[in-house]
């Protein structure tokens, strides 16, 4: 007979539980199993009738087990004592459940507890010390009472909570102990468990963690450091738990991760998974292949799915992601940068742009007229089409979506008073923009135009007015955005230097300095037409001061060389 | 929510389950082996006009996800499709001769079946040209996604409706019976979907996807809804609202998350768009049973007359579920 004994709890799946305690007695070791009081009598007598012959196998007193509750700590007593009691020879005892499964051979783990006679497998921190408790709960698990179900008297439970936490009712914890807690599944030496199911104290100490919340937590975890001469604080068990605290279960499509994992057992293990069951019950010596151990990898994928669950991916909105406005944590999945009147003030300025960025550079993505993808495309990646009626209908998500199609690649557009506004507030409250504006610089397709002065004037009031709103939203204090603004006048005092704070702050191809200028456009006469609008009446104020008369270095007749700056 | 408005949608609920009952007389049973449902069972409900092609597929492929039992609702179909399933002792089927857009565009009709057949069963609600896709679903049975939904206390599951469709003329490859509808039609929009809620039912309402690039440009807000929830732990207290989009009560339309993270959520592969199309399409518009008297099947047929191509060079190309999971149309959620 083995050293090692296994007490296990059982409440569903029998037949899993029969084929893994077969695998365990054919290896030698003795089994004590707990079948849940819920379970009905015809399928536990069906149950037991299979292990009759079996002289390794025994079956405890039944308890009813609820999640949280102490019924799980009643049955794993009454299990293991039955299990010292009967099995003599049994060194090391195995606390598992139903749904547990062994990853190595038997013989492995034996030779393995062997070695290490004295050492008691129990995961056992104090409640400061660890993060993954659930429902907010950690101190007061010990401190408070809990009579009530908290999956099936969910109010009543909380209402108990709140008001014992008002009226300030605190329990004493027993003298000498501290509360430990860690994972329900343990591996403990004769001596130890022994020590803790015989103490005199134990009626005191059973009462007390009768009302502790979730006592299968705690009640070993806590008492062991009382009793044990060395306690290694880990489980042997292999098990993950999920953000509510539920375990994650393994499925077939886990062989390989499994087999990785270098663990003597996991949990839980879905009762349907045919593969996982059959690899490593039925081919004991194959079973884990001895490579590269890598539990690391399990830790990743479980720790990657919380996170999923928790913060999502920034910048998704979809059928089951919809974040309220400020919990987006990440309103667009990457950074992109807004460039309002730069098209107005140089020629071909898209081109040069995403030559010297190396970003995708769009038109106007908001005119009236069309969504101007770069290289004028009809449609764009994720067949985002540049149909204004379809973009205006939703502009926030038309622009989200194509920040999150084209992620990896920095996106750049122009924008202006004319396009559509209703996408501002969005952006000013997003983090990853990045806004460039030269006010006022709308005035100069107008002041280029060849319409009739009565329609400039207005079409300039109009734009004026918007742009006005619009800059007051870049300046409200809610923005998030990365924000420049500058008068039409201010930037055409150094555009290059201007120009290349943009470039910089886009990416890494911007880092050498710019060596080819945008050509600017000619500009004399600007100042004449603004002129000419104030004495209509109409105010143009956001692009500074331009002076009305050219300067005498200018009257000659030939037009005025372009800005262009090295 | 205010109580009077809880106090609105109840009375609504209780109206659709009574409509459910009124319109129950339309139907008539001409399959019944609904003895052989047993209480774990899976079921799958679908109406089914004139879809006898797609049914060995279907079949086929539902099985094979694991589902047990299908109760169809037969409106009045002329293509054999009855003596097609008349072997099956995993179909039932009832007939009706009424009308399609009274029921409700079959809503009423699926209520009733699964009031009276699936309280307690999870349910999946699938039309016939609708393949269910969720995390896992090459190596984990639909069991597997229920047995962990039930784990997570989770009641419905979503699955968004993206619709599939081939490269070239729609009516270029004939789809032949038994075959996979995805060897024909396995082209996709990846990102232009809109997202916005619907206040009423808390439902989100995603519209988007070639229909609406292609035959809706100029009017988006006609454009046809993808966002729905199929898979729903049934309990006769539920009722569909406006197809599979909503539910009441309104807590199973919560398969979102606000705060931030991600729910898991699959897709319902939308097989519309083979040559089998335009011939449902003219006589849709004919039979005038549809949503908004018609007016997804009247832009169909205007536009299909011209420009019969959904492909574009931005078109992504199905390839399995994980796809479709790094390109955000759905999430695993901390399934893992």
């Amino acid at each position: 007979m083995s050293s090692v004994g296994i007490v296990m709890l059982v409440h569903t799946a029998l037949e899993r539980a029969e084929q893994v305690v077969r695998h365990w007695t054919a290896a030698g070791c003795p089994v004590v199993l707990h079948v849940d009081r819920k379970v009905d009598d015809a399928r536990f007598r069906a149950f037991k009738v299979k292990f009759t012959k079996d002289p390794l196998v025994r079956f405890s007193n039944r308890h009813r087990c609820e999640w949280g509750t102490w019924g799980i700590v009643a049955a794993s007593q009454s299990a293991s004592e039955l299990m010292l009691a009967q099995f003599a020879d049994v060194r090391h005892v195995f606390l598992a459940s139903g749904s547990c499964l062994p990853l190595r051979p038997v013989q492995e783990l034996v030779d393995y507890l062997a070695a290490r006679p004295r050492t008691d497998f129990i995961e056992s921190a104090t409640t400061a010390d660890v993060p993954w408790i659930v429902g907010g709960l950690s101190t007061e698990r010990f401190t408070l009472r809990f009579p009530f179900s908290w999956k099936r008297q969910r109010r009543t439970f909380d209402a108990y909570v709140s008001l014992q936490r008002k009226l300030g009712i605190r329990r004493r914890i027993p003298y000498g102990l501290i509360p430990h807690m860690g994972s329900q599944w343990w591996c403990l030496t004769r001596q130890t468990l022994s020590a803790i199911l015989e103490d005199p104290n134990r009626k005191a100490y059973d009462a007390y963690f009768r009302r502790v919340w979730i006592p299968d937590e705690s009640y070993y975890q806590t008492l062991a450091r009382l009793y044990s001469s060395k306690i290694e604080s880990r489980s042997l068990t292999l098990s993950k738990f999920d953000f509510q605290g539920k375990p994650h279960v393994f499925y077939d499509d886990h062989l390989q991760l499994l087999r990785r994992s270098d663990c003597f057992v996991a949990r839980k293990i879905w009762p349907q998974a045919d593969r996982l069951y059959r690899t490593f019950l039925t081919d004991a010596s194959g079973a884990m292949k001895r490579t590269e151990p890598n539990p690391g990898k399990i830790d990743r994928i479980f720790a990657k799915a919380v996170e999923r669950r928790t913060r999502g991916r920034k910048g998704l909105y979809m059928q089951s992601r919809y974040p309220d406005v400020g919990a987006e944590n990440g309103m667009t999945s990457g950074p992109y940068s807004i460039l309002q009147g730069f098209s107005e003030l140089f020629e071909n300025f898209e081109p040069w742009f995403a030559r010297a960025t190396g970003a995708r550079v769009h038109g106007h993505l908001f005119a009236p007229e069309r969504a101007v993808f770069s290289d004028d495309q009809q449609l764009f990646n994720g067949c985002l089409s540049d149909n204004a009626r379809s973009r205006d209908y939703n502009p926030e998500r038309f622009l989200s979506n194509l920040i999150w199609n084209t992620r990896g690649e920095r996106q750049c557009f122009q924008f202006g008073p004319r396009d559509t506004q209703k996408a501002n507030w969005f952006m000013a409250r997003d983090a990853n923009a990045q806004i460039s504006v030269i006010s006022g610089a709308w005035a100069i397709p107008l002041f280029k135009s060849n319409a009739n002065f009565t329609e400039l004037r207005r079409e300039a009031a109009r734009l004026q007015q918007i742009e006005s709103d619009q800059l007051q939203l870049l300046r409200s204090k809610w923005v998030s955005a990365r924000i420049r603004i500058w008068s039409m006048a201010e930037f055409v005092e150094a555009p290059m230097e201007n120009l290349q704070t943009i470039v910089d702050e886009i990416g890494p191809l911007a880092n050498s300095h710019l060596s080819e200028a945008p050509k600017m456009v000619d500009l004399v006469g600007f100042g004449q037409f603004l002129q000419n609008l104030k004495n209509q009446g109409m105010h143009p104020y956001l692009m500074g001061d331009f002076p009305v008369d050219p300067t005498p270095a200018q009257t000659s007749q030939r037009p005025r060389k372009p800005y262009l700056v090295k | 929510m205010g109580l009077w408005d809880s106090y609105r949608m109840r009375l609504r609920r209780k109206r659709r389950i009574l409509r459910a009952l009124r319109k129950s007389r339309e139907l008539r049973c001409v399959q019944d082996n609904t003895s052989r449902i047993r209480p774990k069972d899976i079921l799958l409900v679908s109406t089914i006009r004139n879809e006898k092609i797609r049914l060995p597929y279907f079949l086929k492929y539902y099985r094979d996800l694991g589902v047990s039992h299908f109760l169809f609702v037969d409106n009045d179909s002329n293509d054999g499709m009855q003596s097609y399933l008349g072997e099956m002792d995993d179909v039932s089927i009832w007939h009706t001769k009424g009308s399609y857009k009274a029921s409700n565009f079959g809503v009423d009709w699926c209520n009733f079946l699964l009031r009276k057949y699936a309280h307690g069963h999870w349910s999946l609600i699938v039309d016939p040209d609708e393949l269910f896709v969720y995390p896992f679903c090459d190596t984990r049975p639909v069991r597997a996604l229920t047995d962990w939904l039930d784990s997570s206390q989770l009641r419905s599951f979503s699955a968004m409706l993206l619709d599939v469709y081939p490269k070239g003329r729609i009516d270029e490859i004939p789809y032949k019976a038994g075959q996979n509808p995805l060897e024909i039609a396995h082209w996709f929009d990846s990102g232009n979907y809109t997202v916005s809620r619907n206040a009423t039912y808390g439902n989100l309402w995603i519209q988007g996807g070639p229909r609406a690039r292609v035959f809706f440009g100029d009017k988006p807000r006609q454009a046809p809804a993808l966002n729905k929830i199929p898979l729903v732990k049934w309990d006769r207290k539920y009722a569909y609202v406006s197809s599979t989009h909503a539910l009441l009560p309104r807590g199973l339309n919560q398969v979102y998350e606000t705060d931030g993270g991600e729910k898991a959520s699959g897709i319902l592969l939308h097989t519309k768009f083979l040559d089998t199309f335009s011939g449902k399409a003219q006589e849709e518009l004919k039979r005038r049973q549809h949503y908004a008297g018609s007016v997804e099947y009247a832009a169909y047929a205007e536009t299909l007359k011209t420009q019969p191509d959904l492909w574009c060079k931005w078109s992504e190309k199905y390839i399995n579920w994980r796809q479709l999971e790094i390109l955000g149309l759905m999430s695993k959620g901390n399934w893992a």
